[in-house]
């Protein structure tokens, strides 16, 4: 691990531990100067872009549901309103509904697994999710129940908690009965309960004092917190329609690692939670409001550490929202809308958890898929997530090398990032030049 | 998931692994072949992906059987046996999940939350080839004939 002379220190993080997929960390320090930050990530390269290539559309969403076992509903959900922009097909009323209900669930499942076994740990001085529930059985139990109602949501809509099979374009192949959504109320209700108490468990946390200046990207819905819809906006003052999206938002290789870096205009930005609360505060509900105000958080947040507070007010969101989508919901007439084929080319973007899941997709007009891209939330963090380890190195400092590793490590978790789903295939051209 | 295993048995087989990885499927295929062999008589789950989730899957059995891909070092299609309900497993058996909770973390998570079911016994089978979109290799398709049939011994045992 240590490698160190008189001048130059470097401090690895061979395995990034409680973050989904593989990566490490390299950095450099010169004397009292972070010289360089370096994430690197070798899980083996996704081939998902090309393996589409070739297939028909009515494939894709289950097949890029398995980019993911965390965020399947993401993929499922960019990829069809995507593909539904390139045949022109509209999908409102009760399959919108459910559509938002099953991502309710994604995001309640994976940020109660992020907030309670990933990382409160690193607040409450634990050195894993493991050695909390010792302790703390009662509170880990909660969590876990939580994250056991996402999952109820996802496996009645979804058909399975894990990588749903019931998404299709122009909507399910299955929708529930009234009484069958009814059934999840009681926990929900629960849930929601559990929620606020989860928020107000880890506003009480201490925080390191670590304020910066993001540039927050996320989806704006007019009329709601945004899952499937809305244009992008910047803390900036950006706000690009979803079809603008790579004229601002550039992809490029870095030698260190196989996921893409993505830059705005040159420099690096946030999405996630902490991006998508400062930027959609306008639509938190009432509840939410209040618990925050009872804890004396003000909005926008700047510390990513914060990060678990905003994932646990979006968990309270969801519940919300998940238990009003429940009482409307009046089953559609059929479960998909029928679709015609054309050819073109249809961008979407929608918020997974960890932030927006950018899919573009180019359609023959038989429905065979001729080209595809996909930006994921965690290669577009990944420029911030070096950005804020250097900005945070100079404190650990003076801690031994393991030490100072783990201090790195809790500043990555703050990100929740899915380094499965960052990591693409580059053609890439080796030049060698003689010395 | 094929089932989220809320109701309780008295015997419940739970094979693990990802179907798209060449041997890492092992503990699925095994399940689904049990599932043909003795499904009416104990209760068969083919948990994909389970991660944490396979503390619920455990909840309620009395003796639950595990399957799951296995990476040690040894010859690939090696089938260990392990006793989850005697002890921590110990050493580096089986490969860290790239989803943070992998079987050993989630085995602990239920014994330190006393839901463990009191007999847990863990199939690990040494994978060869994980790479995506392989079928099993052939060490780990004569393996998986060896832990059916195992499995199928335990059961008699564990109902006698």
């Amino acid at each position: 691990m240590p490698e160190e002379n008189a001048r130059t220190r470097t401090i690895a993080v061979d395995m990034v531990a409680r973050v989904e997929g593989e990566g490490a960390l390299r950095v450099t320090v010169k004397g009292e100067t972070v010289q360089d930050v370096e994430l690197r990530i070798f899980e083996p390269p996704r081939f998902f872009e090309a393996f589409l290539r070739g297939r028909h559309y009515e494939e894709v969403p289950d097949i890029v549901a398995r980019i993911c076992g965390i965020c399947p509903v993401a993929y499922q959900m960019s990829a069809v309103h995507a593909i539904e922009q390139v045949f022109g097909l509209r999908v409102d009323g009760a399959i919108r509904d459910l559509r938002r209900l099953i991502y309710c669930g994604e995001w309640i499942e994976s940020h109660a697994l992020h907030v309670y076994m990933l990382q409160a740990p690193d607040f409450l001085g634990y050195e894993s999710g493991l050695a909390m529930a010792k302790d703390q059985a009662a509170v880990v139990t909660r969590g876990l129940r939580l994250k056991k109602a996402g999952n109820a949501i996802m496996t009645l809509l979804g058909g399975r908690s894990v990588h749903p099979v019931s998404v299709k374009v122009g909507g399910f192949s299955r929708v529930p009965l009234r009484r069958e959504l009814g059934a999840l109320k009681d926990e929900l209700l629960w849930a929601r309960d559990a929620a606020v108490e989860t928020v107000r468990w880890v506003a009480d946390f201490d925080y390191p004092d670590f304020a910066l200046d993001y540039h927050c990207v996320a989806l704006r819905h007019p009329d709601e917190y945004p899952f499937n819809e809305g244009q992008i906006v910047a803390s900036s003052g950006l706000q690009i329609t979803v079809s603008e999206f790579e004229q601002h938002f550039i992809e490029h290789q870095v030698a260190y690692s196989n996921a893409l870096h993505c830059t705005l205009q040159g420099s690096s930005y946030l999405v996630g939670p902490l991006a998508r609360l400062n930027l959609n505060q306008g639509h938190l509900t009432p509840l939410a409001r209040q618990v925050l105000a009872d804890r004396r958080i003000e909005l926008p947040l700047r510390n990513p550490f914060h990060g678990i507070i905003a994932r646990s007010v979006e968990i309270l969101y969801a519940l919300e929202e998940s238990l009003q989508l429940i009482e409307r919901y009046e089953p559609p007439p059929e479960p998909a809308l029928p679709v015609v084929l054309r050819p073109g080319t249809g961008m979407a973007c929608t918020e997974a958890p960890r932030g927006i899941l950018y899919h573009r997709y180019e359609v023959a007009g038989d429905g065979v898929i001729r080209d595809v891209k996909i930006v994921p939330p965690t290669s577009q963090n990944q420029a911030r997530i070096e950005q804020d380890l250097r900005l945070f190195m100079p404190r650990l400092l003076r801690l031994p090398d393991k030490e100072a590793a783990l201090g790195c490590e809790r500043v990555i978790r703050c990100y929740d990032p899915c380094i499965s789903c960052a990591t693409h295939f580059l053609n890439l051209e080796i030049r060698r030049e003689s010395a | 998931m094929k089932n989220d295993g809320s109701s309780s048995s008295s015997i419940r087989i739970i094979g693990l692994g990802n179907g798209l990885r060449g041997d890492d499927a092992i503990g699925l295929l095994a399940a689904r072949r049990l599932r043909q062999t003795i499904g009416n008589c104990v209760e068969v789950i083919e948990a994909e992906m389970a991660g944490v989730d396979l503390m619920e899957l455990m909840k309620g059995a009395r003796v639950a059987i595990l399957i799951d891909a296995a990476r040690s070092g040894q010859a690939p299609g090696t089938v260990h046996r392990l006793d989850a309900s005697a002890g921590p497993i110990t050493g580096q058996i089986f490969p860290r999940s790239s989803h943070a909770i992998g079987t050993v973390d989630a085995l602990e998570l239920a014994r330190a939350m006393g839901i463990l079911p009191a007999t847990v016994i863990v199939y690990g089978v040494e994978a060869g080839n994980t790479e995506a979109g392989q079928k099993l290799s052939p060490p780990v398709v004569r393996a998986l004939d060896e832990v059916v049939a195992r499995v199928l011994q335990e059961c008699e045992v564990f109902h006698a």
